[in-house]
């Protein structure tokens, strides 16, 4: 369904001696359809733009995203704004992703009817479906979203994405914003949508309580690099990578793993170290880990992991 | 500290909002009590509250006793003096806490130079020697730099460091772990730990795995009123109110079973128990008296008919 290969996305800042920020490096990764790849990392891993940069938000450096069968790198304006309602995001902050001046029926029937795919004698109609289906009642149509809970809200969004009928669904921290007892709702919700329209979700958390149970597979990143991917149960209870082990003990999700607690903070994306990024709050590190940068290798079905020490 | 019947209200013109509505909860020397609760229950108005500083139209009724003071009836001048030297508050969101163009050194010394009076160099090394105790790396230099070179666990860090300048007995502590990365917040975690050996602290956050970590009490706040409170052990392991076990189960490791509809707004409180809109277990005196707080086991207290 969606086959990232390679993807790189390096900023560059300053005039006259350029400073790179390799956001994201090297990134590869395939989801099925119908399955839910976690993306899980800290704040400034890159996540986020990995999200953006398949969509096509902000221009790759490079790699290639395969969507279908589709390059979407390749694809001009024209073509790659007709699969774009295919392939949909969902962002943080509910609030500010729909527009305040608009009542949530036209913020719902607005992709309809940009899209042209339902015709307009059937728009209000569709619009009560999908009001239903995200489990709103009909009297929020002519509500403002200040006038509705962020929950509400993220349900209002989740209605217009499915207006659309997408594949590929990326979500954004989607719940991070939402109190627990909401965030349950808003999940299952997503879940349940999942199971009736086969949809494909790229899952980006920070939360590794949440993505446990919405991925089937989970990629971990680091400083704009992938450090560990695998199967949802092989990164809970067999993680390899220091930095997966370290992010399941603070969140003391360990299980059988042995805890392991890391000091210090991420290190910038600007001066890298050049061998494993990790390298500076790394317990375990090695002289070699310092010079050369450890590749994915696999290590189970499906299980890959860079780092030296594994 | 010991509060009683405390009520805080303010009024706006779509009526009057019951933020915190008659909450009585005691905090010991050395104790760590969780004030858990989610978006918009009264829980930062309740710290606000105890520190006073909320604005002048506010309405506060019942008394909060600190060490023998009621807190509410002294004047602003000794409430003043009580406010970082007795009780330190860390407020939410450190990047608008900290002020952006002064440096962090000297915004940690200038508390201790209007409390302790101390002079502007002693005042200064102290200043250093509180980013040393919060775990700053290299404080001397750090002390000399402004809060945007710092990144958000550090701005924490500082927080915390002037909460605890003045050597307060109590901290007050509004969701201290918000925003950050979870290793990030393992360590802020870690800090709390070590301070709250030899002080109290009443802990506000809607996060219970943080409040697991670090409360001996745990206190849940729906709606403006306490609806259980009890040793967090037993929070955990026999929760008994409706509120509690629904929170509990709604948490991504426990199910994620969400309750149903949304906590109602302090303006229009339902009557009867203001949770059995959302209880499964509602029954028909639920819709029209209020309970009270029940002493179900011995300093287990829970608002609930059922219990």
């Amino acid at each position: 369904m969606l086959e990232v290969t390679g993807l790189t996305k390096y900023f560059s800042s300053g005039l006259i001696r350029k400073q790179y920020q390799r956001a994201v490096d090297d990134v590869s990764f395939k989801i099925e359809k119908g399955k839910t790849l976690g993306l899980v990392g800290e704040s400034g891993c890159g996540k986020t733009t990995v999200g953006r940069l398949i969509l096509r938000l902000v221009k790759p450096t490079g790699g290639t995203v395969l969507f279908d069968g589709t390059d979407l790198f390749a694809l001009n304006r024209r073509k790659l704004l007709a699969i774009r309602p295919r392939m949909q995001m969902i962002f943080q902050d509910p609030d500010s992703s729909l527009n305040p001046r608009m009542k949530i029926g036209a913020s719902i029937a607005e992709p309809l009817e940009l899209h042209g795919t339902v015709p307009k004698d059937e728009r209000a109609q569709k619009v009560m479906e999908l009001i239903k289906t995200v489990g709103l009642n009909p009297e929020h149509v002519s509500r403002y979203p200040y006038q509705l809970s962020g929950g509400q809200n993220q349900r209002v969004v989740l209605a217009r994405i499915l207006a659309l009928n997408p594949d590929l669904i990326i979500a954004d921290e989607p719940t991070s914003s939402l109190d627990v007892s909401v965030q349950a709702q808003i999940l299952n919700l997503m879940k349940d949508l999942q199971k009736e329209f086969d949809h494909t979700y790229l899952f980006i958390s920070h939360d590794l309580d949440v993505v446990r149970i919405m991925a089937d597979r989970i990629a971990v990143m680091y400083l704009g690099r992938l450090v560990e991917i695998g199967e949802t149960p092989d990164i809970y209870d067999h993680a390899k990578h220091p930095y997966t082990r370290a992010l399941l003990s603070a969140a003391a999700l360990g299980g059988e793993i042995e805890p392991i607690v890391i000091e210090g903070e991420t290190s910038s994306l600007i001066d890298m170290p050049a061998g494993c990024r990790f390298y500076t709050r790394c317990p375990y590190r090695e002289e070699r880990c310092l010079v050369e940068e450890p590749k994915l290798i696999e290590v189970g079905q499906g299980h890959y992991v860079a780092c030296h020490l594994v | 500290m010991r509060i009683s019947e405390l009520k805080t209200c303010f009024s706006t013109p779509d009526g009057l909002v019951r933020a915190v509505d008659t909450i009585d909860l005691s905090i010991r020397e050395r104790e760590t009590v969780g004030l858990i609760g989610e978006t918009g229950c009264g829980k930062t108005v309740l710290g606000l509250t105890i520190m006073r500083l909320l604005q002048s139209s506010t309405t506060v009724e019942g008394t909060i006793l600190y060490n023998g003071t009621n807190l509410l009836e002294v004047s602003e001048a000794e409430m003043r003096k009580i406010r970082g030297e007795e009780i330190a508050i860390i407020l939410q969101n450190p990047t608008t806490s900290l002020n952006p163009v002064m440096r962090v050194g000297e915004q940690i010394a200038e508390a201790i130079r209007l409390h302790q009076g101390l002079n502007k160099k002693d005042a200064a090394e102290k200043a250093v020697e509180m980013l040393d105790a919060v775990k700053i790396p290299s404080p001397s230099r750090r002390a000399n730099e402004y809060p945007h070179e710092f990144s958000g666990g550090m701005k924490q860090r500082v927080m915390i460091a002037m909460g605890l300048a003045c050597n307060p007995s109590l901290i007050i502590a509004d969701e201290p772990t918000k925003g950050l990365d979870v290793t990030i917040k393992s360590q802020i975690i870690r800090l709390l730990k070590e301070v709250t050996e030899e002080k109290a602290m009443l802990l506000i956050t809607h996060d219970l795995g943080v409040a697991r970590k670090l409360c001996d009490r745990i206190a849940l706040m729906y709606a403006g009123e306490l609806v259980e409170c009890a040793p967090a052990g037993e929070i955990f392991d026999a929760p008994l109110h409706p509120y509690t076990i629904g929170f509990l189960g709604s948490l991504p490791r426990n199910g994620l079973v969400p309750i149903p509809g949304m906590s109602p707004s302090l303006i229009n409180l339902p009557d009867g128990c203001r949770f059995h809109p959302r209880c499964a277990n509602a029954k028909a005196i639920c819709q029209k008296k209020h309970p009270g707080m029940v002493e179900v086991e011995d300093g287990h207290f829970v608002r609930c008919f059922d219990a």
